[in-house]
């Protein structure tokens, strides 16, 4: 009458498809809360799923209902008071007699619908679209670095390569070349010495002769070897050019007085769409964070974007810095070479003739990209003046204004939008 | 009671760990006692499924499969995160009213709660299943799932045909009214998979030439046009969706093939709404008897039967209206002591008993159960055995909130006047007709701009709520052409609660 069905082992994403429908319908209210929560994330965490908050009255399935009001009658349990004909003040805030379930007992508010989403479908929606300058150029560049593959086999090499198996099976096949007539000839003789004895008078002279070509044949097949130098063969490997996987991203920012915090996070905010970025596309991506006023420091991230300097504004240094970095530890026939800088714009008037050349004549020269951000209302110094000069020269390096938190994200989406045309 | 005492009967392991030798022994021995207490049901296939897959059995609400729709998703996703931060635990099963009758056990359960969930599900909501009238009637448990599968699959043949985003808006709009897609009068009739698939066919063509029919615009003859001129529908519609499928002038047949499939799953439903009280009171007492039973015989230990009171005890706990967790009256707690009190009223009737039910009082217990069970639904049960002095135990009281009152007011209370009005208040608070917008079709402009006119009638005064306009969207996507919902108002007169499309300058009367 019963029986026992262990279901366990059967797949458990059966909603899949439709968490997946759900995804796509809501798809720009979601993208919208993705380009939210940038600002919250670690810029290297490329781990965790992302937790999505969208306006669950958008989602909302509509029926029709009884609203509130009108005449009710409601059976309540554990009367401890009353008796009939007593009176009390109706409750406040939409306590109807009969508002069943209306108050949501989770504790949360119902304003907002969330989940979350894995890092997959959250990059996906936040790069939706979006693809890295420039790069089939590096992977042609890149033919620096090898890697060694099998590449099937050779008659030379040293020992410690030799292919067993390889080399018996041809040992083994030459042998049988080499002795396969004789061997033939030697069963014939054989056979003829067998008659010849059978027979009621055996030719002592022809059995003798029959004998020595016996033994002749036996002999010649005994000298062929069991394993020859001919035969032996050795694994031949191959160097390959591999294209490097590898890239680093280089973040300058001026910490000088005139950067306060909000700015600080909109150039926060800024890289960590960088950094998730370049993540989906190289293996391996590291990142160096400098800071600089008229000094640069390499410093690590907390240091980065929340340490307060002041003083005065000399960006030169800072580029000067990464280009050390760079011939010290980034040789750029191994590294794919990304930086972003951020800045109010501020520089020593002198100091940006010196910037605009040091990257004209170096840093553009390696780097993959170099994007430039300014983050401010005011109008634009000597540093946006020269810096414009190289949008020209180099097609590397890109440079946009951004006024405030919401221009991050469509700016960000205009420098690595989807070139039609290449 | 009944059942002889076993002596020295060797006790079933009490785990904590369940192995599948060990369910088998305990099914075989709840199926005993369940068939000496005459509990008839439907084969049970026990399957036991992870918490994962129990959030996939919740999302596509209940059924081993559905068609596809984001709004299984989103509810997939809801539970998924409630289920995770903490905010809900899980069912302890999931059971299906399908022949044979599918019931999910969570491996995560101990033995004890596993036996728990074959008691109360696969023998209390089985039998349920089986033999009340309304599940009886209206559905039917042998086609459930070949359907669920013809639907799927014709869902998906739909959307390659007609893209996802057009099945989807259909959907949709179905979903929205498929509380108002179910006949509250009329029977079904039963249907199996393989006619279904015969019928869809030569439905679609009939349908389509019917509609057709409807809407000719062709000049007839005089006799004919006196006909049209006639009301339509000549009597008001209750199921809306029934409507839309068979009148529906611009619906073209596969669209008209799902509204069928979302009325079909919803009026598939509709007993288990009407029946709550009483399936769950009818698996509580079952789970309670055969477990108790099991413990009189000597085959579970103190440890088991320790645990399971627990468990029990949790499941029928009835909070007071000023408890913190209280939200309403627990259905499991109101059917369980309602079934207990039946056969208390059999078994040892006191003079009130004797004088409010002469019938049952003293009866056989069992016979009187099964009737019980077998011929009422959560409404008229309450209103046949809701007992005096379960109103006392329950303290059970009135309050009334009328809406030109300043004051809510207790008008009864368990005590002798109050005993039939707060009986009778009880189950009207379980009539679904009352507790449901009542929305019915009440005229098309056949000769006209064909706009559709939808009345609502309400109960006791209470207006009509959701968001209206995006409601009437939906029955306008349905439709096709012009919608309106009014209400009759005192004088007689009709206000128009909403139109679609929207027009300006609506005259409102107040």
């Amino acid at each position: 009458m019963a029986h026992f069905i262990d279901r366990r082992l059967n797949g458990k994403n059966k909603s899949a498809v439709n968490r997946q429908r759900f995804l796509r319908r809501y798809k720009s209210q979601i993208k919208k809360a993705v380009a939210e929560s940038i600002s919250k994330r670690s810029v290297t965490d490329t781990e965790s799923s992302e937790n999505i908050s969208i306006p669950s009255r958008d989602i909302k399935e509509p029926i029709f209902h009884q609203g509130k009001g009108g005449n009710r009658d409601r059976i309540l349990p554990g009367n401890d008071q009353f008796i009939p004909g007593d009176k009390i003040k109706r409750p406040e805030g939409g306590g109807q007699g009969s508002g069943d379930g209306d108050a949501s007992d989770s504790g949360e508010g119902q304003d907002e619908f969330s989940f979350s989403i894995s890092m997959e479908e959250y990059l996906n929606l936040l790069f939706d679209d979006l693809e890295l300058p420039n790069l089939q150029k590096t992977e042609q560049k890149q033919e620096v670095e090898f890697e060694t593959v099998r590449s099937g086999y050779k008659s030379e090499g040293i020992p410690s390569s030799i292919d067993i198996v390889r080399s018996l099976r041809g040992a083994q096949g030459r042998r049988i070349a080499l002795t396969a007539s004789k061997k033939k000839k030697l069963k014939e003789l054989q056979k003829q010495l067998a008659e010849l004895m059978l027979s009621a008078t055996p030719d002592p002279r022809i059995k003798a002769q029959l004998e020595e070509q016996i033994e002749d044949l036996e002999r010649r097949i005994k000298k062929v070897p069991f394993i020859d130098t001919f035969d032996l063969r050795y694994r031949n490997f191959e160097k390959r050019p591999k294209p490097s996987s590898k890239a680093v991203m280089f973040c300058l920012m001026d910490v000088s007085g005139s950067m306060d915090q909000s700015t600080k996070d909109i150039a926060k905010r800024f890289y960590i769409l960088l950094y998730q970025f370049l993540s989906r596309s190289y293996k391996n991506t590291e990142v160096v964070f400098i800071r600089h006023h008229t000094q640069a420091k390499e410093v690590d991230e907390q240091e980065f974007f929340y340490s307060q300097e002041t003083g005065g504004t000399i960006v030169s240094s800072a580029l000067y810095l990464m280009d050390e970095i760079v011939q010290q530890r980034y040789p750029a026939n191994q590294w794919n070479i990304y930086a972003a800088q951020a800045s109010d714009g501020d520089n020593w008037a002198d100091d940006s003739p010196k910037c605009s050349k040091l990257l004209n004549d170096k840093i553009l020269n390696y780097s993959r990209y170099f994007s430039y951000i300014e983050i401010t209302n005011r109008s634009h110094q000597t540093l946006w003046q020269e810096y414009q000069g190289l949008t020209e020269r180099h097609d590397n390096f890109a440079m946009q204004n951004i006024k405030q938190a919401s221009d991050i994200y469509p700016i960000f989406r205009e420098f690595f939008k989807k070139q039609t045309s290449s | 009671m009944t059942a002889k005492k076993k002596q020295k009967a060797q006790p079933l392991s009490d785990g904590p760990e369940w192995t599948f030798e060990l369910l088998e022994a305990y099914q075989n021995e709840i199926k005993r006692v369940a068939e000496y207490y005459r509990l008839d049901t439907y084969p049970n296939q026990i399957e036991i499924i992870t918490s994962e897959q129990m959030l996939d059995a919740y999302s596509s609400v209940g059924m081993p499969l559905n068609y596809n729709h984001w709004s299984f998703g989103k509810k997939f996703i809801e539970s998924e995160q409630n289920y995770k931060r903490g905010f809900m635990g899980l069912a302890y099963e999931i059971v299906i009213n399908s022949d044979p009758c599918i019931s999910y056990l969570m491996e995560e359960n101990t033995i004890t709660m596993q036996a728990l969930v074959i008691a109360h599900a696969c023998y209390g909501h089985n039998s349920f299943f089986k033999n009340n009238y309304l599940f009886k009637t209206w559905t039917d448990a042998g086609s459930i799932i070949d359907y669920l599968l013809f639907a799927r699959n014709y869902i998906e043949q739909c959307e390659q045909k007609y893209g996802v985003e057009e099945v989807e808006e259909i959907l949709d709009s179905c979903h929205a009214l498929m509380n108002l897609g179910v006949d509250r009068y009329k029977r079904p009739q039963k249907i199996s998979m393989f006619e279904e698939q015969k019928r869809q066919t030569e439905r679609a063509e009939y349908l389509q030439s019917q509609v057709n029919q409807l809407w000719r615009t062709i000049p007839q003859k005089a006799a004919e046009t006196k006909i049209k001129s006639s009301k339509f529908p000549t009597e008001p519609q209750e199921n809306l969706l029934y409507f839309f499928e068979k009148n529906a002038p611009l619906l073209a047949p596969w669209q008209r093939e799902i509204v069928r499939i979302v009325r079909k799953v919803s009026q598939y439903f509709y007993p288990q709404k009407q029946t709550q009280v009483m399936n769950e009171g009818w698996a509580s007492y079952w789970h309670y008897t055969i477990l108790n039973h099991l413990f009189d015989e000597g085959l579970v230990t103190e440890r088991f039967i320790l645990e399971f009171l627990h468990s029990h005890t949790a499941v029928v706990y009835q909070p007071e209206y000023n408890h913190p967790g209280f939200s309403g009256i627990n259905p499991y707690a109101i059917g369980f002591a309602m079934f207990k009190d039946i056969r208390r009223i059999c078994e040892a009737p006191d003079e009130e008993d004797k004088l409010w039910f002469p019938d049952i009082a003293g009866s056989n217990w069992l016979d009187t159960m099964h009737y019980a069970m077998e011929n009422f639904k959560d409404e008229s049960f309450i209103a046949q055995f809701l007992s005096p002095r379960l109103m006392r135990e329950f303290k059970l009281f009135n309050l009334q909130d009328y809406e030109d009152n300043k004051m809510l007011e207790v008008t009864a209370i368990h005590n002798e006047q109050g005993y039939r009005n707060i009986r009778q208040k009880l189950a009207s608070q379980y009539n679904l007709s009352f507790l449901e917008p009542n929305i019915q079709v009440i005229n098309v402009d056949v000769n006209g701009d064909r706009s559709l006119t939808l009345e609502y009638t309400p109960h006791n005064h209470i207006p009509l709520s959701g968001n209206l306009d995006e409601m009437m969207r939906h029955v306008y996507r349905l439709w096709g052409f012009d919608v309106k919902l009014v209400q009759q108002q005192i004088g007689g007169k009709y206000i128009e609660l909403a139109h679609c499309p929207v027009v300006e300058n609506t005259i409102k009367d107040n």
